[in-house]
This record gives C-alpha cells, structure tokens and sequence, in this order.
C-alpha cells in the first residue's frame, strides 16, 4: 500500500492526512503501546511542523527545501527488485560478519546471511522483534529518541514500521560485527523512515556496522531514527557508513543510553548525500561512563551535511570524547554543532570535543559551533574548532623529499583523517574507508 | 667542477614589496663544503629555500645553475630527484604521517629518478635501521608521525638522518647544529664526513665554529642583507666566533661608501 503525497498541500499537510488516510490500517501494530505513540507523535508533529532555518537547530539547513518534493510514502512491504549482484560490490571486503540488508527500510531475509550468532543474540528485523519479543521491544522503544522537540523524530514515529534490531542479552559477546546494509532501490521518489533498536545489556559486548546506499537515481528522503540502549558494563561499537549518493537526502538520528561503567561509541562517516544531517545524542544515566563520538566527512560536489552532537552527562564520573573532522572540497558545505550537557551534581565529568576543518575551495563552507551548557562545577571540558586550507609549509617539506606535489597533498588529506581513521576497530572497514579516502583524494589533483 | 653556481641572486616575496636576497653570488664545486654564515635575518634560509624550490619567493634576477644547468626551472620534487636536499631549520610537523611509509615513498622516488631499483620493504627497514644508528636517531622515533611530538634535537637529527637515507648530492644543512647536544653534533659531523665524497657538495649554515671544526670547511661565506659580505677559510670563522659581525658590517659599509 503506498500513499502519494500531494504537492498541493502544505508538506506537514500531506503527512498528516496520509496517516489520517491510512489510520486503523497498516499503520496500526499490534502493540498498544507503539500505537498510542505513533498518535501523540502525529499531534505533536503537527504542532511542531518541518524544521524551518528560523530555528537556532536548523539554521544552516534547509531540510524543507528537499522534503517538499512529490515523494511516494509506502506504508506497507514493497516489492524491490534487488539481486545479490547489486548488493555485492557494496559489501566489506574481508569482513566476516552477521548479515541483514534492508531494502528501502525493510529487511530482506534473501539477500541476509545472518549466520550462527551467540546463544539468545537476536538479529532481525524490528517488526519481527515486535511480535518475538514484545516486552524487549516495549521495554526500551521509544525511550531514548524524544519526539517532544524534534519533529522528524515524531514523524518516523507516527510512521513507524520496520527496520533493523539487535538484542545482545547480558554478558555476551559477539566476536563478529553485525552488519546492516541499507540500500534503497525504486524507480519512483521514495520517503522512507526506518526505524532501528539496538539493546546492548550488561556486560555483552558487540559491534554494529551500518553502510547506507542508493541503487537508484529517483530522488529519496530517508528519515531514519535508531535507537541505542547500552547495560551497565556493556561496550557497544556503533558504525555508520553514509554512501547514498547525490539524489539521497536525509536526516538520521540516532539517540543513545548508557548505563554505568558502559562505553557507546558512535562513529559517523560521510562520502554523499544531497542534504544529510545526523543528529547523534548520548545519554550517560550512569557513573563512569565512557562515550565516543566520532565523525568523518568527505564533502564534494554540491553536498551538504550537518551534523548535530549532544552529549548529555547527567551522572558523575564519566568522560566523553568527541572528535568530528571535514575535509571539503568544491561547493560543499558542512555544519558541526556539538553540544555538551553537564547536569547539576555531574561532577568530575571530563568532556572532550574538537571540530577540525579542511576547505579545499573558496566555494566550500562550514559553519561550526561548539555549545557547553555545565552546571556543575567540578568539571574539565575542552572545546576546540579549527579551520583551514592545507598546510603549505607541509607539502613543500614533502616535495623537498621527492614526494610530488599530488602525493603530498593526497598525503596529507589522509594524515588530516587519520585520527578519525583509526578509531575505525574492525580492520576490514577501516581498509575500505581509507581506500575511498585515497581514491577520492587523488581525484581531486588529477 | 661548479656544483652550484648561484649568480647575483636577488630574491623578493611574491605581492609584497620585500626584497630579501640582493646579488647572492655563490660557487660550490663538487667535493667541496661551504659554510654560510651571517646575523639573524640576513637571508641565508632564504636561499636555502629558493635553492629547494619554495615557490613563496620570487626570483626577481639573477640565476642559479646546478651543475651547468638552469635549477630554477625545476619543482621542489624535480630537484630532490636530481640530488638535492635542504635540511630545514624548522622541520614540520607532520601528524598522522608515518615516517616509515613517508621514507619508503621519499627513498624510492629518488631512486627511481636515479634509475636504482625500488628497495624491497625489508632492504627499506635495513637501511633505515643502519642509517638511524648513524645518524644517532632512537629507531622508535621512526616508528611515529614525521616530527609530531619530537623534541628540537631530535627533528635535526631526524633530518640529518633523512640526508643520510637519501644520499643527495647537494645537502643544505640550516642550522642543523643548533639545538644539538655535544654526542649529535659529533654524530651529525661524523655523518656529514662519512658522505663527503667528490661528486658531492654541501652547503653549512651555521651561527657557531664549534661544528665547521668538525667538519672543515673548504671556505666560509658570510651573509649580510642578502648579499655575500666576506668569503674565506676557518679563520674567518674563528675571527666571527670571537669579533662578532660589527666588523664586517662597517666593512661592507666602508665598501658601499667607497
Ligand atoms: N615569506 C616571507 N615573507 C616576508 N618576509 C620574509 C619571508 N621569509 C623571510 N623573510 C624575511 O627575510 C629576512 C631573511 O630571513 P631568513 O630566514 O632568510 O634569515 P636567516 O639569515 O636565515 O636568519 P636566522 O639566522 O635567524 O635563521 C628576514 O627579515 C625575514 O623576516
Ligand atoms: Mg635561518
């Protein structure tokens, strides 16, 4: 069942009568709890409306610039002609890991080779979860992922169907990552908005890789929400790899809790998209917490992405570190804003955050700003932005050794990636993402 | 046989109204070791940098010819191939930039230009060991970024160390000495002397005579607002150690005026 979104019509419009069209119908799960969300998020989506550059949050992107198109909204399963031939070249060299693709948000089991996983580890896709595993589902969705001021968030919600869900129960580990690729095929323009939960309990230990693409040229929006929920002690890797080309806008938002003594660690790269903005939220409700956010983006073309960080301490004790690198070519344009929340009585929070900016063209743009909002007093956080060309003196030093000039300047793009780089742990993706790096960079002085 | 031969050198910075360089004239036969010395601000790392390629100066007149040929027409990387090699005053920094790798590129193409074989990863790692241990470099500091972290001492013998991997035929020392304790200063010497051959030439620039008793040089430039103020031998150096550079500033002086 699809709804075509009339044009005619305010955009918020257009959202709301679709789900008004569909009510009762395919939107409705079988959970009561799902259900009475998706009505509070549609009323609340309704109030709030499509993010507008007037908002402090929004105001370098222009989101309803690349929503007000004519998208197909599919409110039930699809029909996707995706072969394993498609989805082969953008797998992971070498890396042995639990499989699940989703096509246009949806989990295809065909082209999925999930694997033996560990005893009582679930992997599947979160409508399948739902009817498993409802007290899981009902346990942690929508618990970390606000809709109060986020409208999209309320939007995926009021929408919700499916996406991708891991359940790692206490204490295990899964020595594989698991891999979610999201590739979305249609020839018609297609909004999308998966939903994912991954619930990480003490003491286990995983690693989540997500590769996002777009096998086709048709115009898309995917309004993605995951959500993360991390045990005491536990220690969850969490990749996004965002490759969808130019036609692929989106916003994802990925919201994460922690518990004490966890480590989460979110690490974001970016090679295209139209418009992309990544809003990454953590949560540490738990003392001695150690968060990661990292991020990587390499901007071409007209692209433009935006990434939004908050790091929410509201327990003592723990440290965050983020580190979010651009290097932007042509007329890219990127936004950074990193906001670090120390609540009253977070005491001994040590918070770490840097924004280090490459613009390779006077056309090329970004717009970075660091926010601390700190009530406790007791508290080191360091904030730093840079921004600049590449550094001449540098690539004279490597000429003078016989280094060509393309070399030394592909040289140093790398060695600038490097330290986000290397926070890549599963080896075979790192190879992957610095093989792109290189082969991108060399592009640029050819 | 002339190594160099620079020529009523005048050298400016691009767009601004800076003029550095005023008529450097300056010949360095093969096997022969110059020192160029001279007060702070004179222009000597200029000329080191016009000699290496830095494309922030203008050469407004004059020329430079490396072994009969026209050197100002070649990039940086161009005149590394053809065997020069400007150790720098202020070596960069470069993080995220593996010596190893960075080497192994450098060492090749230069060979490469020599028309010697690509060195196998394990020749590269022998040599670069022997080398180190030559040159007095800790081989753990080859395991890390170009510079990043290291202390002043240790990035000029890390250049040194570079001269010693690549084996040009020109080597520019700035100020290499400076900074160095009494065992790097021996081992920077000993180095500069274990290369010293007659195909080669190198050029010295140094604020102390402490070093060129070491290494001996054939003559001694001094440098005063970018010109070539006094040329001699070590006594020259010895005078300069122990006068200063009044007199030879009243000396060009007196010169100018005449
Ligand atoms: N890129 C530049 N732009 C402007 N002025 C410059 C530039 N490079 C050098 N200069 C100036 O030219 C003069 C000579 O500088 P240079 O570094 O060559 O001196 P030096 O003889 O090496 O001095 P020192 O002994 O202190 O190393 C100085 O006054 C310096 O400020
Ligand atoms: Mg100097």
């Amino acid at each position: 069942m699809t709804t075509a979104l009339d044009t005619d019509v305010r955009p918020e419009d257009r959202f709301i009568s679709a789900f008004e069209v569909n009510h009762g119908q395919a939107l409705n799960g079988t959970n009561a709890s799902i259900a009475q969300q998706r009505e509070d998020a549609i009323e609340r989506f309704s109030q709030l409306g499509i993010p507008t550059n007037d908002l402090e949050l929004w105001k370098y992107t222009n989101i309803s610039k690349v929503i007000d198109r004519p998208y197909t909204l599919p409110l039930g399963p699809r029909e996707a002609s995706v072969e394993e031939s498609d989805i082969a070249p953008l797998l992971v060299d070498d890396m042995d890991a639990h499989r699940v693709v989703l096509v246009n948000g949806r989990v295809d089991e065909s082209l999925s080779d999930i694997g033996e996983l560990p005893s009582g580890v679930v992997v599947s896709s979160l409508a399948q979860a739902g009817k498993d595993h409802p007290n899981l589902v009902e346990e942690h969705y929508g618990k970390y992922a606000d809709f109060e001021d986020e409208a999209l968030t309320a939007l995926n919600t009021a929408f919700v169907q499916d996406g991708a869900f891991v359940y790692v129960p206490s204490g295990t580990i899964v020595e594989k990552p698991i891999f979610f690729l999201h590739v979305t095929a249609s020839d018609e323009d297609l909004f999308l908005q998966p939903r994912h939960l991954f619930v990480v309990e003490d003491g286990a230990i995983a690693r989540i890789v997500e590769k996002q693409y777009s096998l086709t040229d048709a115009n898309t929006f995917t309004n993605t929400v995951g959500e993360v929920f991390v045990g005491e002690k536990g220690n969850l890797d969490h990749y996004l790899i965002q490759d969808e080309g130019p036609s692929a806008s989106q916003v994802h938002t990925r919201a994460a809790q922690q518990k004490e003594d966890s480590v989460y660690s979110t690490k974001t790269v970016t090679f295209s998209g139209e418009v992309v903005r990544n809003n990454a939220t953590i949560e540490a409700d738990g003392s001695f917490c150690e968060s990661n956010l990292f991020g990587l983006c390499i901007g071409q073309n007209e692209m433009h992405v935006d990434n939004h960080t908050r790091m929410d301490h509201v327990q003592p004790d723990c440290n965050s570190n983020e580190l979010y690198k651009h290097v932007l070519n042509d007329a890219s344009t990127a936004v950074f804003n990193g906001k670090v929340f120390v609540s009253r009585g977070s005491q001994r929070i040590d918070a770490y955050q840097q924004n280090d900016t490459i613009v390779l063209t006077k056309d090329a743009q970004i717009y970075t700003k660091p926010e601390l909002e700190i009530y406790a007093d007791d508290v080191v956080c360091s904030h730093g932005a840079t921004t600049g060309q590449m550094d001449e003196d540098a690539i004279f030093y490597l000429r003078s050794r016989g280094l060509s000039e393309r070399r030394a300047r592909i040289l140093m793009l790398q060695a600038f990636c490097e330290e986000v780089l290397e926070e890549l742990a599963v080896d075979p993706l790192r190879d992957e993402v610095t093989d792109q790096i290189r082969t991108r960079f060399g592009g640029y002085f050819d | 046989m002339p190594l160099l031969e620079v020529k009523n050198l005048h050298v400016g910075v691009e767009d601004e109204d800076i003029r550095i360089l005023n008529g450097v004239d300056l010949t360095l036969d093969t096997g022969q070791l110059h020192a160029l010395m001279g007060p702070n601000g004179s222009g000597k790392s200029t000329l080191a940098s016009v000699l290496a390629g830095r494309e922030e100066y203008e050469v407004l007149d004059g020329e430079i010819l490396y072994d009969g040929e026209d050197l100002l027409e070649l990039e940086p990387e161009e005149r590394a191939e053809e065997g020069i090699f400007l150790a720098f005053q202020y070596p960069v920094e470069l993080p995220g930039v593996s010596m190893t790798n960075f080497l192994k590129e450098s060492v090749n193409s230069v060979r490469e230009a020599r028309g010697q074989e690509e060195l196998s990863s394990a020749e590269f790692l022998k040599m670069m060991r022997e080398r180190a241990d030559m040159m007095g470099l800790d081989a753990d500091l080859t395991k890390r970024s170009v510079n990043e972290g290291f202390s002043g001492g240790e990035k000029k013998r890390n250049e040194i160390f570079q001269l010693a991997m690549l084996e040009p035929r020109l080597a520019i020392l700035d100020e290499t000495d400076s900074g160095l304790d009494i065992d790097a200063l021996k081992n920077v010497a000993d180095g500069v002397n274990k290369l010293r051959d007659d195909d080669r030439g190198f050029l010295v620039i140094t604020h102390y005579e402490r070093i060129l008793r070491y290494i001996e040089p054939e003559r001694v430039h001094v440098m005063l607002d970018g010109k070539i103020a006094q040329s001699g031998d070590m006594e020259l150096a010895d005078k300069l150690e122990d006068e200063g550079y009044e007199w030879v500033r009243e000396e060009a002086a007196a010169a100018a005026a005449a």
